[in-house]
């Protein structure tokens, strides 16, 4: 007879998934050091702002490729039409920025999705070479139609209005800062019950073994255009974020370089843990801040060399580098 | 084939055919299967078996000729539609989640099951049906000590078990084995059968496999095929006995 | 006026300059299964070694692209050695990111060394400008890039085809471990095909210098282009990728001066379309 104070013992199968949805110290520190960082004085906060968009970019990323499987290498693409179509709002008129943010991320799923459709029977080679075709022909299109889109001098006279009617963006980017912060913060609670939910669980399932999936009856192709949709939308919520707070958009936001850029940044952090990508924005914007102001030479060489250590020993990345270390380190 | 045995078989095909280019697999193959029953196919390599199992699964489709389950023409349905029909299978090698713990594979299949794997925000952890019943199904299975260790760090026979695990997970009305004991040591295969004939009540079980005391143990009837034909369908005592078994397998 | 034929002729040029800069990235990525995007880099690197050799040494154009062939021939050697026959069998992805890697820090070096602009480049007087040929104008540097290209592909054709070491290559390709099975060396014959690759990267390198200018970003400029022929060719032909860069050239030539406000969009267009349709390339066999 169990007491009406003592809750009945929980299977050891219901400890392990309650483990894994409880949010661990190492979580709750992480959010609070951001929205700490908004107190220092004199911080960087435009720097801060850009990695916290980075940051948001690259999750979107590893919905795809750490958690489905699926490499892309025209991830930018959503990034680029997020920024555009938060760029045309704000040029025509529709200068609110949480329901420009909304629609741009809208725009960018529904791309998404239609491209998650296309690449369905693609993998392997030919699957990296679509995603990075079909990144080339945009950036291809919104550079050359330079009366439309500004071309390489961007899009002009792009104007946003103060978040909630009540913070203007200002120079010193503290209002930035806090709303990439805050947009970031809960596309992030999204993606991460997504991920610890069953849903979460067929993407792992079906990046393993697809036609095992088949076999359960799972409709993996359905699976895909929806993965590709929601992190496309994420995508171009960070890119709606960047010329919100730049109040500027240009090609530079869907190019291969931020394509490859955005894949080095998931890789070093490491994929499948939501936290990489943020992990990764850190340590190369911070590196390139640092390096570059040095001289450009010393960047290209260091980020190269990093990477290439990275592929090569902590191939699944720093967070579960780290992690793994410190189980190790516990079970001593 | 009259209308009462039409309704006893759950499974039938109708001159079915298979051809890989030039290559002819079958040819009017007209085979069926009674509802309850276990039902062994045997036959030397090369005979069809396995590209059998995935027509009737979904995986291939035949160049003509349909397949049928429970009176209803699958021939064009897709692999999913067939698992939601009701025919589960495993594989010859183990296809299974290797990075994930067999609770989690578990989970999987039973989310698939009650509708719940498509998108949602509602984590595993509160979903405590799914994880009782994976739990529990994993216990049948004497798996329940491993129900957290990584797949591929499981010793082989094990991972065979998941591997049937996973399909009577889905509660089928057809279990397709493909050579269920492959890989494991005679003992090993008896004891799996023993579960196995436990463990699947009265679902219908079709099943590939090779060691021929375990095909006389288990099975009720027993299909022999050879070089893309089905050759003997009968009894296990009298296909042990037919002289074109002997033919087929010993070239004699 | 610039007739249809002569834009067509700049075509092939530009094409047979993709091909030989590509063989060598088909040829591994086919045997060995290894996605060597710093072939790119290799080129580059070619194309650096022809300039420090003629304007340094002294050495006349022509022997300098034997030069830029060995040099770096034994540097993509040395390179397979060290590191990446440790990613022989990982997948796609580490292998294209460890080779970008290797990408940054190849530009970082040449960076240092040479400054960031574009080298000065010259030839030998014989091949520049233009010559008379049946009824048509055609740059002379162009027409020994055809004949050099041309010469190459048969070469490679006829070593495949005929050669003992063309069949032990094919073998390779083919099926790794049935050759291995049979006794072949493959360790060795990886080696000297990845030798022979970066090699004739090197080369290609060193003969587009004088038409495509050679600056540190060389290799990211190029490397879309490298996948573009490798991939829409096939992995592991000769042919493939030789048709592959010839359409790629005549198109992308084509383009730019026909449709120039179009552009690059076609190749892509085309690239996407290929892969969708055949994903092992037009002349690629089903593994």
């Amino acid at each position: 007879m169990s007491s009406l104070s003592d809750p009945a013992p929980r299977l050891p199968g219901q400890q392990y998934f309650a483990s894994i949805a409880r949010w661990s110290p190492g979580e709750i520190i992480f959010w609070a050091a951001l929205l700490a960082v908004f107190f220092v004085p004199d911080a960087n906060l435009p720097l801060y702002g850009q990695i916290v968009i980075w940051g948001l970019f690259a999750m979107s990323l590893d919905l795809l490729l750490g958690y489905r499987g699926i490499p892309s290498m025209g991830h930018a693409a959503f990034f680029g039409i997020g920024a555009y179509t938060a760029g045309y709002l704000g040029k025509f008129g529709w200068t609110e920025p949480i329901s420009g943010l909304v629609l741009a991320a809208l725009v960018a799923g529904l791309v998404g999705w239609l491209t998650g459709r296309v690449i369905q029977r693609v993998s392997g080679i030919a699957l990296l070479m679509v995603t990075l075709g079909l990144n080339l022909i945009l950036y291809d299109i919104v550079h050359r139609q330079s009366e439309l889109t500004g071309g390489d001098d961007g899009l002009q006279g792009v104007v946003i209005a103060p978040v909630l009617g009540l913070f203007r963006f200002d120079i010193f980017g503290r209002t930035a800062y806090l709303y990439a912060l805050a947009v970031t913060f809960v596309l992030f609670l999204v993606a991460r019950a997504l991920v610890k939910s069953p849903f979460g669980l067929a993407l792992l399932g079906a990046r393993e073994n697809p036609r095992r999936m088949i076999t359960l009856g799972t409709p993996i192709e359905r699976d895909v255009s929806t993965v590709f949709a929601i992190a496309s939308a994420m995508a171009g919520a960070a890119g709606a974020l960047l010329t919100q707070t730049t109040q500027f958009v240009s090609p530079a936001t869907l190019s291969f370089q931020r394509s490859a850029d955005v894949l080095v940044i998931l890789i070093i952090g490491g994929t499948g843990r939501l936290y990489g990508g943020f992990i990764g924005a850190i340590v190369f914007l911070l590196l390139r801040d640092w390096l570059a102001a040095l001289s450009p030479v010393y960047w290209y060489f260091w980020i190269g060399f990093l990477l290439v250590i990275v592929v090569a020993f902590f191939r699944r990345g720093i967070v579960p580098s780290v992690e793994t270390l410190a189980q190790r380190l516990r079970r001593r | 084939m009259t209308d009462a045995a039409s309704d006893q078989s759950v499974l039938e095909t109708r001159d079915l055919r298979m051809a890989f280019g030039g290559l002819v697999v079958f040819e009017n193959l007209n085979f069926s299967l009674r509802r309850g029953e276990r039902h062994a196919i045997i036959g030397p390599n090369g005979a069809g078996k396995t590209t059998f199992v995935s027509l009737v699964t979904g995986l291939l489709r035949p160049t003509g000729g349909d397949v049928m389950f429970n009176g209803r023409v699958i021939t064009h349905s897709s692999p999913q539609q067939r698992v939601k029909a009701g025919i589960a299978r495993t594989f010859q090698i183990n296809s299974l989640f290797k990075a994930l713990n067999p609770l989690a594979s578990l989970v999987i299949a039973l989310a698939e099951r009650e509708g719940r794997g498509g998108i949602s925000l509602r984590s595993v952890a509160r979903q405590a049906g799914l994880i009782e019943e994976a739990s529990a199904l994993l216990a049948k299975f004497g798996l329940a000590d491993d129900a957290l260790v990584t797949t591929e760090k499981l010793p082989y026979g094990k991972q065979r078990l998941l591997e049937v695990a996973l399909a009577l997970a889905l509660r089928p009305q057809l279990l397709l084995l493909d050579e269920p004991a492959a890989g494991l040591s005679t003992e090993q295969g008896h004891e799996l059968f023993r579960q196995l004939a436990i463990l699947t009540g009265d679902t219908t079980v079709l099943f590939i496999e090779h060691d021929m005391n375990l095909v006389f143990r288990y099975a009720d009837r027993v299909s022999v095929f050879a070089a893309g034909a089905l050759v003997v369908q009968d009894t296990p005592e009298r296909v042990r006995n037919h002289p074109r078994v002997r033919e087929v397998y010993l070239g004699v | 006026m610039t007739s249809v034929l002569t834009v067509l002729f700049n075509g092939v040029a530009y094409g047979m300059l993709l091909f030989i800069m590509s063989v060598g990235l088909s040829v591994t990525m086919g045997m060995m299964n290894f996605v060597n995007l710093a072939q790119a880099s290799f080129s580059m690197l070619g194309g650096y070694t022809m300039v420090a050799v003629t304007q340094k040494f002294g050495i006349p154009f022509l022997a300098s692209l034997p030069i830029a062939f060995v040099v770096v021939g034994i540097a993509s050697l040395v390179l397979e050695r060290l590191v990446f026959r440790h990613f022989y069998g990982t997948d796609d992805l580490t292998q294209v990111l460890l080779t970008i890697g290797l990408i940054f820090m190849s530009i970082a070096i040449v960076t240092y060394f040479w400054g960031s602009t574009y080298q000065q480049v010259s030839v030998p007087a014989w091949l520049t400008g233009q010559q008379e040929v049946l009824g048509f104008t055609l740059e002379r540097y162009r027409m020994f890039l055809v004949v050099v290209g041309g010469a190459l592909a048969f070469v490679l054709v006829f070593g495949l085809e005929r050669t003992r070491f063309g069949a032990i290559v094919r073998a390779c390709v083919d099926n790794n471990r049935v050759a291995r099975a049979c006794g072949l060396n493959t360790q060795l014959v990886f080696a000297l095909t990845f030798a022979i690759g970066g090699g004739l990267a090197g080369l290609a390198g060193a003969l587009s210098a004088n038409l495509l200018g050679i600056d540190p970003n060389f290799p990211l400029r190029y490397l879309v282009y490298l996948l573009i022929v490798v991939s829409v060719g096939g992995m592991g032909t000769i042919s493939g990728t030789l048709i592959a860069g010839l359409v790629l050239g005549v198109g992308d030539v084509a383009c730019k001066y026909y449709v120039p406000q179009i552009g690059g969009f076609v190749i892509y267009a085309i690239t996407v379309a290929v892969m969708l349709w055949r994903p092992h390339g037009l002349l690629g066999r089903r593994a």
